[in-house]
């Protein structure tokens, strides 16, 4: 479920990542109310230990799959919420690094869905909610899976909508919907399930882990509910300024050129209307807001004659009249940076040897 | 399954590299850190079927791995990790997608074949700038710099633990992996009914570890504080370096240098 850089617009990765910091920022405040600082090492062995676990197979059986751990719930029971969403975010930097496992930009994205989700909403509602009655092995194992599915299902569906926003995919948002949310509603049960066989068999052997992991008395209903608004707003907020920052650049060059032309409005001839085009598409900062604009017409109206008018117009914009010579000179741009990065391997390489060279003799 | 011990060398063969004696190592880590976003961010920017445009952006990562001596086959190797996925998405826009917008010598270019192979060039000049950026910088610089960022205290020390006993847990699941293995011959997986004891055990251990750690820690003198050594001030050579690659992406991002460079050599020759 790990978002890549490459489907995320800039606008959704850095609001995302607001979202994200103001989740971690209140997680971190929270955290400073504790009394002693033994949670910290706690917290970073646990998230060591789910990287770990991360590794082994559990196998289903009957299907001869397997499923691995998230982490979010298991984390959650253990440390809290609010340690539990720290340590998330720093297993899903950490995977981001070293393996490639998500982009960096889409860090925040991540963090929301697979952290945010289990620990803040999932976690309390539904694990917490359940365990009130008191602990048991069977609650222990329904809460989990629960927990699990539904902490998934919305950071799935947070994946699906951050996807198409971003708008650099076709893909049509009933089918991705219907392609996500089934695979992760196994992908939940399997995890519900491994969290609820550890925390089940923890809590045998060792009961205080379980019932003492999240002693902090404040999380009650009304903290919670209080954060994820602001957090939305917050949200809301950031992603509303920067796509009001997207959408005013073009209306002031639009501005300037009518201010510039002299006229009331510009005359629809093919070529001003390519410039203009070309023009805001080279300044805007993210020109992807109109094309996410022209995508939702064309899911909208899906006839042909709309296509064919987008279809023009996304002519003029992605070849700006010079196709062949862009693709020319795209091979060229490529030929020299490879060419160009041989040559300064090749002179390391040298340098190397004549450094142990001149260390042998 | 996951070879735990090819996680362990990933961890390890990037931290080493980044500690080699080099021009990009010696770089101030947060100069790396801005540099990276920016050029995520720029990359990210581009229209969804702007694939020529994207190009002038492999200077970056080909720049960064060459002056740092960057072994190439890990890197792709890792990179493969990220590929599929965008596959699988991609391969809509490929369908969906379906109006023409160039031929060359007679083969029908779609606007969703662009689409598909921006999302291509996007995914490696990403996963390229993450992957170079922990290869130059190393955790324990990009932890530093985070305290130069004002993240929390509590957030630097508990990812640095974090990082240092990754290792050490990775190779106690491994023994208990391969432990499992010798007296369960032929099993895939670990069965459904060792789910619960295995992974327990495992988080029991762990957890008292974690207290013999704080222990530990506190012997001494932890307080809570963040008392890693500091890096040293940026130079003039950081600041130059951030600015220059800021300026060249903005200018990467606004003019299309591959026209540009294609029309300089197509127009003597006249060719269409």
């Amino acid at each position: 479920m790990h978002m890549a850089d490459a489907l995320i617009s800039p606008a959704v990765g850095i609001t995302m990542y607001a979202a994200a910091a103001g989740a971690g920022a209140f997680s971190v405040k929270k955290l400073r109310n504790e009394i002693d600082d033994r949670k910290i090492p706690l917290m970073g062995v646990m998230g060591a230990f789910v990287f770990a676990a991360q590794m082994i197979n559990f196998t289903i059986p009957g299907t001869g799959s397997s499923g691995h751990l998230g982490g979010g719930i298991l984390l959650s029971i253990i440390l809290g919420p609010y340690a539990g969403f720290i340590t998330m975010m720093s297993i899903l930097l950490i995977q981001a690094l070293f393996f490639a496992d998500g982009g960096l930009l889409a860090l925040g994205c991540n963090i929301i869905n697979m952290g945010l989700f289990t620990c803040f909403i999932a976690y309390p509602f539904i694990y917490k909610k359940i365990m009130k009655k008191g602990f048991s092995a069977k609650r222990i194992y329904t809460a989990s899976i629960l927990a699990s599915v539904a902490g998934l299902q919305i950071g799935s569906l947070g994946v699906v909508i951050e996807t198409m926003i971003s708008g650099k995919t076709n893909l049509p948002f009933k089918t991705f919907l219907f392609y996500m949310q089934p695979i992760h509603l196994a992908i939940g049960i399997v995890e519900g399930l491994i969290t609820a066989a550890i925390a089940g068999y923890v809590w045998k052997v060792r009961p205080d882990i379980i019932e003492n992991g999240d002693t902090d008395k404040a999380t009650g209903k009304v903290s919670f509910k209080k954060m994820i608004a602001v957090i939305a707003i917050a949200a809301i907020i950031t992603g509303g300024a920067l796509s009001w920052f997207a959408s005013s650049n073009p209306d002031g060059l639009e501005w300037s050129i009518l201010k510039t032309a002299g006229t009331d409005e510009l005359e629809p001839t093919d070529t001003l209307h390519a410039k203009a085009l070309e023009i805001q598409n080279n300044t805007a900062l993210f020109p992807d807001y109109d094309f996410r604009q022209k995508e939702q017409q064309d899911d909208i109206k899906g006839s042909d004659k709309t296509n064919v008018n987008n279809a023009d117009q996304e002519k003029f914009v992605v070849n700006g009249g010079t196709s062949v010579s862009g693709l020319v000179g795209g091979a060229m741009t490529l030929l020299f940076v490879g060419v160009a990065g041989a040559i300064i391997r090749a002179f390391k390489k040298k340098k190397g040897i004549i450094k142990n060279k001149a260390c042998e003799s | 399954m996951p070879d735990i011990a090819q996680s362990l060398l990933n961890i390890h063969l990037f931290d080493e590299l980044a500690r080699r004696k080099n021009s990009i190592n010696s770089l101030h880590p947060l100069v790396k850190l801005i540099v990276t976003g920016a050029f995520l961010v720029f990359v990210v920017s581009f229209g969804k079927h702007d694939v020529t445009r994207l190009l002038p952006f492999a200077v970056y990562p080909v720049f960064i791995l060459s002056l740092a001596d960057i072994p190439l086959k890990p890197l792709f190797s890792k990179m493969l990790v990220a590929v599929p996925f965008i596959f699988g998405i991609g391969i809509f826009n490929l369908i969906f997608d379906t109006d023409i917008i160039m031929y060359i010598y007679k083969v029908p270019i779609t606007s969703g074949g662009a689409a598909f192979i921006a999302l291509f060039v996007k995914c490696v000049l990403t996963v390229l700038a993450a992957l170079l950026l922990i290869a130059t910088t190393g955790m324990d610089n990009i932890i530093r710099s985070f305290r130069i960022l004002h993240i929390p205290k509590i957030f630097v020390i508990q990812i640095m633990l974090m990082y240092r006993y990754i290792s050490v847990l990775l190779e106690e699941a491994s023994r208990i992996w391969n432990a499992y293995r010798m007296r369960a011959p032929g099993q895939k997986g670990i069965k459904f009914s060792l789910w619960g004891p295995l992974a327990g055990q495992m988080l029991i251990r762990t957890y008292e570890r974690a207290q013999r750690v704080y222990q530990a820690m506190l012997l001494r003198g932890f307080n809570g504080e963040y008392t890693g050594n500091a890096i040293k001030k940026a130079g003039v050579l950081d600041c130059l370096y951030c600015a220059a690659w800021i300026l060249f992406f903005a200018i990467a991002r606004y003019y299309d240098i591959p026209s540009a460079i294609g029309k300089l050599v197509t127009q003597p020759f006249d060719l269409f």
